[in-house]
């Protein structure tokens, strides 16, 4: 496979996932905030923005619900925004597009085409829930006609590269927001592992039981461990081990670090330092995501495109 | 633009958000906020409320078609002073039913002391006789309460009955409060609501409580009729946001005077039964016979203190609508308390003198069943005709015990979406209330039910009532030690106060960006062979 071709399913992986995660957490703390009336809007406006990676607003400026939404949902330039990233995945899509079902394509083409009406005409809710149905339906595609080779290997990887590094920004807002913050119930929420959360504990409601559930349960979908193991699997299926049974490769061990850091160190610990821990997962993500471009995608793009042969 | 308020008229009974010309200091906000808004763009939030509930599956059958229950779009306010009245009053009450209930399945003091006629127990066709001998291992009967209270035309506040059988509605209360927030954001933004979002987690520590002793991790179970019941969706809500599981009859098996249900590991011990099956059919060895929603031998494991069932079998003695009329004194015998909430006055036809004035006055009075619920058998003697009328003579001739008496209560009013602008509607309002053996904890808020027709007084959904949610405002700013996240384990990634982190910068593809060097040669290149992309596709 073209490596350009392979860069681009990699980020169709990365930025669907996104869309879809920043449209998760934001739903949830946004309803909490308007649910608790005792929540200061300034003040978890500004470390939600944090959190996600994205500048706050001066000092003097008020950061409030419209700040976040304008900023992580409707901005159409930002590829940290929903709507910025359903329109790159959209965009490598179309560079992608002979490798890509028709399926597929025209999912992420409709979606980017229906995204003006969707910003304009609907509430922030049902936008967010659209985002996640969109994101589900590309799931679905990439799973049920997509050919198990290097094309879903490269999606996958972007898609958990990008989930344990969101998982661990949620993770993060609970931290870094104090007692007056969302609790985790709400952080279970927004990824959908209330239910699943319940379900397993039955019920009990333990904030240590809730972090442990995202960090490190083995079989949520959406636990950071499981997302780094996955990320980690198609590491491995790109790349089997040689003969003497080493992995090559920058990205498998950086990535075998970090989840090493989770799986194996006493929970008390991971929670007592968890703002720095997550800051970690997001780095080790982003460093394994350099290291896929250094040896997949090989050389600067401007270097190997030729203009004009298009 | 029309303004929704235009030409609303003043009624004999209290309005909610008007007093005359003025606004009443609670819905300040709201009156604002729909001031603003012209009949088409509420319309369209309105829409919105039942698209979502569509959605959610919040319907009920009508004639075979579901509909969207009906939420209405402007909001019940109560204030904090208020409700930090009605809610002492709300939890009073609870403790003196549950109070009379241990003693009318026990020692029966308040008939030897003369508090209560013991014809009146003995005669309720809720007393349950197979009750008597179980005892709740925190002594527990009424762990969910409805208390359906009205405001009269002077604004004052009375309990209208009791419900401590199977109380139903919270699931409302739950969903209308996240549809709301989602349609009318800006109105959570300016005020203060106090949430409800926790009465699933009270519930579940509730029943949890109420396990048999020496059980560390209670298992505990919703018991529902099934899918076909017009409360499924409670159900399911509830047992989804409590985490347990949600069993119908068949899934239960007693043995060895134990219960458990079936599970593809096999069985499994059952330690709480939160039933929403009515009495009767709760066990057929015991009740109903031919009873399919039930299990056999649930009553003997329940005496034999194996399982819990709440809330208890034959509470229904206590929401008697005779009984009813004892309440106030039974507080002031049971818990030496002044109640804080009066009744509506009620007639006992079983009195041969109030059974004479009723019967010449009945035009002007409400009657009812005293076992009734769901607004079923109820006779409103100014809406009634002349044969209904004496149809009714006949009936409470022959059965004084069956029915009660009362004047007609104007309920108060709101203003509803009707048509075209806001119209006052009738309400009335059920808080609910958790007994954990501990403390009666009151959900603030509760269910407003409203009555969508003019000048209607019943307000059951299953008459065509809708709801509306109901807010109560917070008084201050909440301490950090009462915040419900915090719990012993709470210090878990909160410790210390709120700082900032930035999180690390979100990658993006290095070769996307709309502007770059490249895409303009790409689009040099395709001057004359066409868009590119359109000639591939």
């Amino acid at each position: 496979m073209l490596s350009r071709i392979a860069e681009s399913l990699f980020w169709i992986g990365r930025y669907v996932e996104r869309a879809d995660d920043t449209s998760r957490i934001l739903d949830a703390h946004l309803q909490h905030l308007l649910e608790d009336p005792w929540m200061e809007e300034d003040q978890a406006c500004r470390s939600l923005l944090g959190v996600m990676g994205a500048a706050a607003p001066a000092a003097g400026v008020v950061a409030t619900r419209q700040t976040v939404l304008d900023t992580l949902a409707y901005d159409r330039r930002s590829p940290g925004a929903i709507a910025g990233a359903l329109a790159s995945a959209r965009e490598n899509a179309r560079r992608a597009r002979e490798t890509l079902s028709s399926e597929l394509w025209e999912c992420l083409n409709t979606t980017w085409n229906a995204l003006p009406g969707r910003i304009s005409g609907s509430t922030p809710h049902d936008f967010f829930a659209w985002v996640r149905e969109r994101a589900a339906i590309v799931a679905g595609l990439v799973q049920s006609s997509t050919r198990r080779d290097a094309t879903q290997n490269f999606i996958l990887l972007g898609r958990s590269l990008e989930r344990a590094d969101m998982t661990a920004r949620l993770i993060a807002t609970r931290a870094v927001s104090g007692p007056a913050g969302p609790g985790w119930t709400t952080m279970l929420r927004s990824c959908g592992a209330h239910e699943a959360f319940l379900r397993t504990y039955r019920g009990r409601d333990s904030d240590t039981l809730a972090a442990e559930f995202l960090l490190m349960d083995r079989l949520f979908p959406r636990s950071v461990l499981f997302s780094l193991e996955e990320a980690e699997a198609c590491l491995t299926r790109l790349e089997p081990a040689d003969p003497r049974g080493h992995h090559p490769g920058d990205a498998r061990m950086i990535l075998g670090r970090v989840r090493s850091g989770i799986e194996y160190q006493p929970l008390l610990s991971l929670l007592g330092n968890l703002a720095t821990e997550m800051t970690r997962v997001q780095q080790g993500c982003s460093e394994a995501s350099d290291a896929v471009r250094l040896r997949y995608f090989p050389s600067g793009a401007t270097d190997d495109w030729i203009g004009g042969r298009m | 633009m029309a303004d929704l308020f235009e030409g609303y008229p003043a009624g004999a009974a209290w309005d909610e958000m008007i007093s005359g010309d003025a606004v009443r200091a609670p819905y300040q906000h709201v009156h604002r906020t729909m001031g603003t808004l012209n009949a088409d763009e509420l319309r369209l939030r309105a829409d919105a409320l039942a698209r979502s509930y569509l959605a959610q599956g919040v319907t009920f059958d009508v004639g075979g078609e579901e509909r969207p229950f009906p939420l209405d779009s402007v909001p019940r306010v109560i204030e904090a002073a208020e409700w930090d009245l009605l809610a002492p009053g709300v939890a009073q009450r609870v403790r003196a039913l549950e109070a009379l209930l241990e003693d009318v399945y026990g020692a029966q003091r308040a008939i030897a002391d003369g508090v209560l006629p013991r014809s009146l127990i003995v005669s309720s066709a809720n007393f349950v006789r197979a009750a008597r001998g179980i005892n709740p291992p925190n002594g527990v009967r009424v762990h969910v309460a409805g208390i359906d209270v009205i405001r009269d035309s002077a604004g004052g506040w009375r309990v209208l009955e009791d419900n401590v059988r199977v109380p139903s509605g919270v699931s409302y209360v739950l969903s209308n409060r996240r549809a709301m927030a989602q349609s009318f954001p800006e109105l959570f933004s300016t005020m203060r609501v106090r949430p409800v979002a926790d009465y699933p987690r009270r519930l579940l520590a509730a029943l949890s409580a109420a396990a048999p002793p020496g059980v560390d991790e209670p298992v505990v179970v919703v018991l529902t009729p099934g899918v076909y019941n017009s409360a499924y969706f409670e159900h399911s809500l509830l047992a989804r946001l409590m985490g347990v599981e949600l069993v119908e009859g068949r899934d239960l098996i007693c043995s060895g005077g134990k219960v458990y249900m079936r599970t593809t590991e096999g069985r499994r011990r059952v330690d709480v039964i939160y039933r929403r099956v009515d009495d009767d059919f709760v066990d057929p060895v015991v009740f109903r016979p031919d009873s399919l929603l039930g299990c056999p031998g649930l009553i003997g494991a329940a005496r034999a203190g194996a399982v819990t069932i709440a809330n208890a079998v034959g509470n229904g003695v206590a929401d008697d609508k005779l009984v009813y009329t004892y309440l106030p004194d039974l507080i002031r015998y049971y818990l030496g308390e002044e109640p804080i909430l009066a009744n509506v006055d009620t007639w006992r036809l079983e009195e041969p003198e109030a059974l004479a004035e009723v019967l010449d006055r009945l035009d002007e009075l409400v009657v009812k069943p005293v076992d009734g619920s769901g607004g079923k058998g109820i006779i409103i003697g100014p809406a009634a005709s002349r044969t209904e009328l004496d149809e009714a003579r006949g009936r409470l001739r022959t059965d004084p015990r069956g029915w009660i008496a009362q004047p007609v209560v104007q309920l108060s009013t709101v203003p509803t979406l009707a048509g075209d602008a806001l119209r006052p509607r009738h309400v009335d309002l059920r808080p609910f209330a958790v007994n954990d053996g501990d403390q009666v904890w009151v959900l603030p808020g509760g269910l407003t039910r409203v009555a969508l027709a003019e000048g209607q007084l019943v307000v059951n959904s299953s008459q065509g009532g809708g709801s509306k949610d109901t807010w109560v405002l917070g008084a201050q700013r909440r301490s950090p030690e009462l915040h419900p996240h915090t719990g012993p384990t709470a210090a878990v990634g909160s410790g210390g106060p709120p700082h900032h982190v930035q999180g690390v910068r979100l990658d993006s593809n290095p070769n996307d960006g709309g502007l770059s060097e490249q895409t303009q040669q790409q689009q040099q290149g395709d001057h004359g062979t066409g868009q590119d992309g359109a000639g591939r596709c």
